[in-house]
């Protein structure tokens, strides 16, 4: 950590990043309006002092949604990066310490899932499973596991051959002991920037897919969501679908920062 | 006192490149008994320490031969057998003392693995044995040492640590492989010192694998000298300097710079 604060990227992420956690916070027990509050004499209204980011076509705050939305996306994208990684930590962990035919199957699967483009794939399981936040989330996860097990699969096979990991093999360590002990630990740093990576894939994809109205469904918020509704009034009403946009940049840029600041891509 | 360790006709083939590295060697090492293996690099002396220790990969070599540490037949017997034995029974240093240790777990920890995987102590009992074991090795401060990182710790004393965490739990026999060839001149000699005091007081077997004989010279009496996976001579470690019988043996002798004859 102390050596990642002395990147700037780092810490310009960490800044963006924590002001975005932050207000997403807040918005989960407090936001200026009620965001689905509709307000027939204030359709259509630019920011103002009263509505910072203006109002919707029924009047509703474009502020308090736009946080009730990066908030509802976050969760979103947080909860698939972790299915993919949890199941990638276990798919590749167990491929990389023991090799051999599982091992290979395994990563050609891998290969192939990750040889298409990821919009696609979570679109046709979409279809599959059914439009929705959780499916969303189940898609996405799924579809992280091959890019999260390729990693650890690689990091922990080049654990193995390590003087401390060959050590606590002759300490008599079992082999669950020596990859949940001993190896694992180590591919934490690595991890870190793909998670970063992978959660702004996860952001873009719900916004796509939302925006495609095959993601989240109405009543729930997101900033997919939002963007959509945005998209019938970009003339009458540009501030929403700009106030929408900025906060998934932000959302992105602020992961995407962290990432290049702790050596990822 | 009986054999500890019998190693017969050991010979070991790799098989991705079908070489064999070790033609038959055979040797018998007694409870507390120091035995140097020395030779030239690429002799197979680190791979009779791995087929001793277990550490070959079954399915990488074949290995035919016996192994038998305290009457157990270390090429058959099934892997949790042999875990057993893999730290009370005999513990191993290596060469080298920067990614010997973990980086990411404290010393302390490390140092009390044996004991958490084969004993059933507390924590605190754990924790005192551990710092008493840092403390015997010669490390200043062991309980501060006991919750550092290893990176905040020398080369030489991440060796010290190396060996408080093999001793913890009093193995019988202590393999170290080149121990001191990555330290400089003064710690290697301490170093040294170190093993010889540890082997004296709790009665451990140290095989100590060297390419240098004034090494070997300075904690051994017996030596065996190894030359392209053969056992060439062994004996008394004092005999053969003073009369090396083989050939290779001679070479190695004459090797030795004038001025470190007399270490
Ligand atoms: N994993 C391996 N696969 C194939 N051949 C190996 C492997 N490990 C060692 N060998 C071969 O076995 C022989 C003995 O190697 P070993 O590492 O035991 O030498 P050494 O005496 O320890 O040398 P050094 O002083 O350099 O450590 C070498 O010829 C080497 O090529
Ligand atoms: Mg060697």
């Amino acid at each position: 950590m102390k050596q990642y604060l002395k990147n700037k990227n780092f810490r310009a992420g960490l800044l963006i990043t924590g002001i975005m956690i932050l207000a997403i916070l807040i918005g989960l027990v407090w936001t200026p309006y009620d965001p689905n509050a509709m307000s027939g004499s204030e359709k259509l209204q630019g920011p103002s002092g009263a509505h910072l980011f203006g109002t919707d076509n029924f009047g509703r705050d474009i502020f308090s949604r736009v946080i009730q939305g990066a908030g509802a996306t976050f969760l979103i994208a947080a909860a698939a990066v972790a299915i993919g990684l949890i199941v990638g930590l276990i798919v590749g962990g167990l491929t990389g310490f023991y090799g051999g035919v599982l091992d290979e199957v395994l990563m050609r699967i891998a290969d192939s899932i990750l040889a298409f483009p990821s919009i696609l794939l979570a679109l046709v399981m979409i279809a599959i499973l059914g439009k929705g936040k959780y499916n969303i989330i189940i898609a996405l996860g799924i579809l992280f596991v091959p890019s999260f097990a390729r990693i650890v699969r690689t990091e922990v096979a080049k654990q193995k051959n390590t003087d401390y990991v060959r050590n606590a093999r002759l300490m008599g360590a079992s082999n669950m002991r020596i990859l949940f002990l001993h190896i694992m630990p180590n591919i934490i740093p690595v991890l870190l920037s793909s998670v970063a990576i992978g959660f702004n894939n996860a952001v873009l994809s719900e916004a796509s897919m939302s925006y495609l109205g095959v993601g989240v469904q109405p009543p729930d918020p997101s900033l997919g969501r939002l963007l959509s509704e945005a998209q019938g009034y970009l003339f009458q009403a540009p501030w929403y679908a700009i106030f929408t946009g900025v906060a998934i940049i932000l959302l992105i840029l602020g992961f995407g920062l962290l990432a290049d600041g702790m050596g990822g891509e | 006192m009986g054999d500890m360790l019998t190693v017969k006709d050991l010979r070991v083939t790799f098989l991705d490149n079908n070489k064999e590295a070790l033609h038959g060697i055979s040797f018998t090492m007694q409870e507390g008994e120091r035995l140097g293996l020395v030779g030239e690099s690429g002799s197979g002396k680190t791979v009779t320490a791995m087929a001793i220790t277990g550490l070959i990969e079954r399915s990488r070599v074949t290995v035919t031969g016996d192994v038998v540490f305290e009457g157990m037949d270390l090429h058959r017997c099934s892997r949790s057998q042999l875990r057993s034995i893999q730290g009370p029974g005999m513990g191993v240093v290596f060469q080298e003392p920067m990614n010997s240790l973990n980086p990411l777990i404290k010393v302390g920890y490390q140092v009390e693995e044996t004991l958490r995987i084969h004993t059933k102590k507390t924590p605190e009992e754990r924790r005192k044995l551990a710092i008493d074991a840092l403390d015997r090795v010669g490390l200043p401060n062991p309980d501060e040492i006991y919750s550092k990182y290893p990176h905040q710790l020398s080369g030489g004393q991440r060796q010290r640590a190396m060996i408080a965490a093999a001793m913890v739990i009093h193995p019988k026999l202590l393999i170290c492989d080149e121990p001191t060839t990555a330290l400089d001149v003064s710690v290697q000699a301490k170093i040294l010192k170190l093993l010889k005091e540890l082997s004296d007081e709790y009665k451990v077997g140290i095989l100590l694998i060297s390419h240098d004989l004034l090494v070997v010279k300075q904690l051994c009496e017996n030596v065996a000298v190894m030359y392209k996976g053969n056992i060439v001579e062994q004996g008394k470690t004092l005999d053969i300097f003073n009369a090396p019988k083989d050939e290779y043996t001679r070479q190695l002798m004459a090797a030795i710079p004038k001025r470190r004859r007399h270490e």
